[in-house]
């Protein structure tokens, strides 16, 4: 699976709602380490299909970023179930991600 | 074995990459984290030659391509130790063991810490050490920033702009930084000088939500309450793992001067990590230069490698 670009409208189907993990990416074009970060995750979520990684512009989603207390960039929010259960902040590699959701 | 492995991929470990291969030597790269270095947190670099106006992601990724053009190796490890053998280098990371005829040390500089219980676990949820990075998210909040020379200055000008309230916290009563700066930060009314005070513990329930302000000249503390602290107490260099290998200066900086030659044969170091007055990307470029042919020449000359 490819990462999911997820806004307001969706986001409570496409993460909450979810079943299974979630990884949700809050990013922003203007944030270097983000960007680093975009194709790491496009090759997590190839490699590992039961995992659902959605990507979430601040810029445009203000809101969502506001109500789940981001305040640096790039911020990995690690769902369960619908429920938030971990979050890192700043680039990692894929290998640290794969230990975060405990793959 | 590799002729040279350099250790970081900053500019000055890319620019080494691409001097290198350019001399027909085999590279490999390793870096901890993504390639770039520091100056991908940069949205705007305006002293670029050539580059009147790049984002530092943009300028990295150029000199990563061109570097990976020329057929040097990347491979995206740390490095845990780095090893002088009799006539070869080893260069161990988590996962593997690589032996070279020369090793560059690349691997820059990082932001100090205050060294405060929690600060680790409250970086993304209210410390933060970068304001042109994270300040948008303090929008009609309130935050502090630590320090006294021009960063700090910066930050706080910056910040002014986007919080509600703006604390500076400086040990001292004079800053280090311009006093040009330190006067626009006057005229501004959010704006708040809190000299002679250092902060002694951080507060924090989910996020950060208070800091305790010691006083040193009278020793009295101070509870505040904050949204964001910005830490911008300087930098220093990341060469911990290579104090028992090279001579560092009292700084922590590997003590090479500008030929990039450390005190043990075949191991050299480039850019911010290094002893040196200026610590730009030009004079990261420059070093990686340097180093990489000061590289080329050992092996070339040493009689072992002949
Ligand atoms: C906020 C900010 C703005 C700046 N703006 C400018 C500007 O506009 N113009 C300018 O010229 N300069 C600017 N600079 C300075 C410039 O960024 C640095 O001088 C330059 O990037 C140093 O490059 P470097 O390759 O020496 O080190 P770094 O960029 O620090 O790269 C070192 C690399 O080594 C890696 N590394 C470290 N330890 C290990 C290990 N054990 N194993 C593997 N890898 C490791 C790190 O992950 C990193 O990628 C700025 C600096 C900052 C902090």
């Amino acid at each position: 699976m490819s990462v999911i670009k997820v806004t307001a409208d969706n986001f409570e189907d496409e993460v909450v709602k979810s079943n299974g993990t979630v990884v949700a990416d809050f990013n922003a074009d203007w944030c270097g380490p983000c960007r680093m970060l975009a194709p790491v995750l496009e090759d997590f979520a190839e490699e590992h299909k039961n995992v659902k990684v959605v990507s979430i512009n601040i810029d445009e989603e203000d809101e969502l970023a506001e109500e789940y207390d981001v305040s640096s960039i790039p911020c990995l929010v690690f769902f369960k179930d619908g429920v938030e259960f971990d979050r890192s902040v700043g680039f990692r590699q894929k290998e640290d991600i794969e230990e975060l959701v405990g793959e | 074995m590799y002729d040279i492995i350099i250790v970081g991929a900053g500019i000055s470990g890319m620019t080494a990459a691409i001097y290198g291969r350019r001399a027909s030597k085999s590279v490999l790269v390793l870096e901890g984290a993504s390639y770039g270095g520091q100056i991908v947190n940069t949205a705007s670099v305006e002293n670029y030659p050539a580059a009147p106006n790049i984002s530092g992601f943009d300028l990295a990724t150029e000199i990563y391509n061109q570097a990976k053009a020329l057929g040097a190796e990347f491979k995206f490890e740390k490095v845990l130790e780095v090893k002088d053998l009799d006539t070869e280098k080893s260069v161990v990371t988590k996962k593997n063991t690589y032996s070279g005829k020369t090793v560059i040390l690349a691997t820059g500089s990082e932001n100090r810490k205050l060294g405060l219980e929690n600060e680790n676990t409250l970086i993304g949820t209210g410390i933060s050490y970068c304001a042109t990075c994270d300040g948008a998210f303090y929008k009609n909040k309130t935050v502090a920033v630590v320090g006294g020379g021009n960063t700090a200055l910066e930050d706080a000008l910056y910040l002014s702009d986007i919080a509600e309230k703006v604390y500076i916290i400086h040990r001292r009563d004079t800053f280090r930084g311009e006093e040009s700066t330190v006067e626009i930060l006057r005229q501004k009314e959010n704006v708040v000088f809190v000299y002679n005070s250092v902060v002694k513990k951080l507060n924090a329930q989910k996020r950060l939500e208070s800091i305790e302000i010691e006083n040193t000249a009278d020793g009295h503390t101070e509870t505040v309450n904050i949204n964001g602290l910005f830490v911008a107490v300087g930098r220093i260099p990341v060469n911990s793992a290579f104090s028992g290998l090279v001579e560092l200066d009292g700084s922590g900086y590997v003590a090479a001067s500008e030929n990039c030659r450390t005190n043990v044969p075949g191991i050299f170091a480039a850019g911010d990590n290094r002893t040196k007055e200026i610590r730009q990307l030009v004079t990261a470029a420059a070093d990686g230069a340097v180093a990489a042919t000061q590289a080329v020449n050992f092996i070339n000359n040493y009689r072992y490698f002949s």
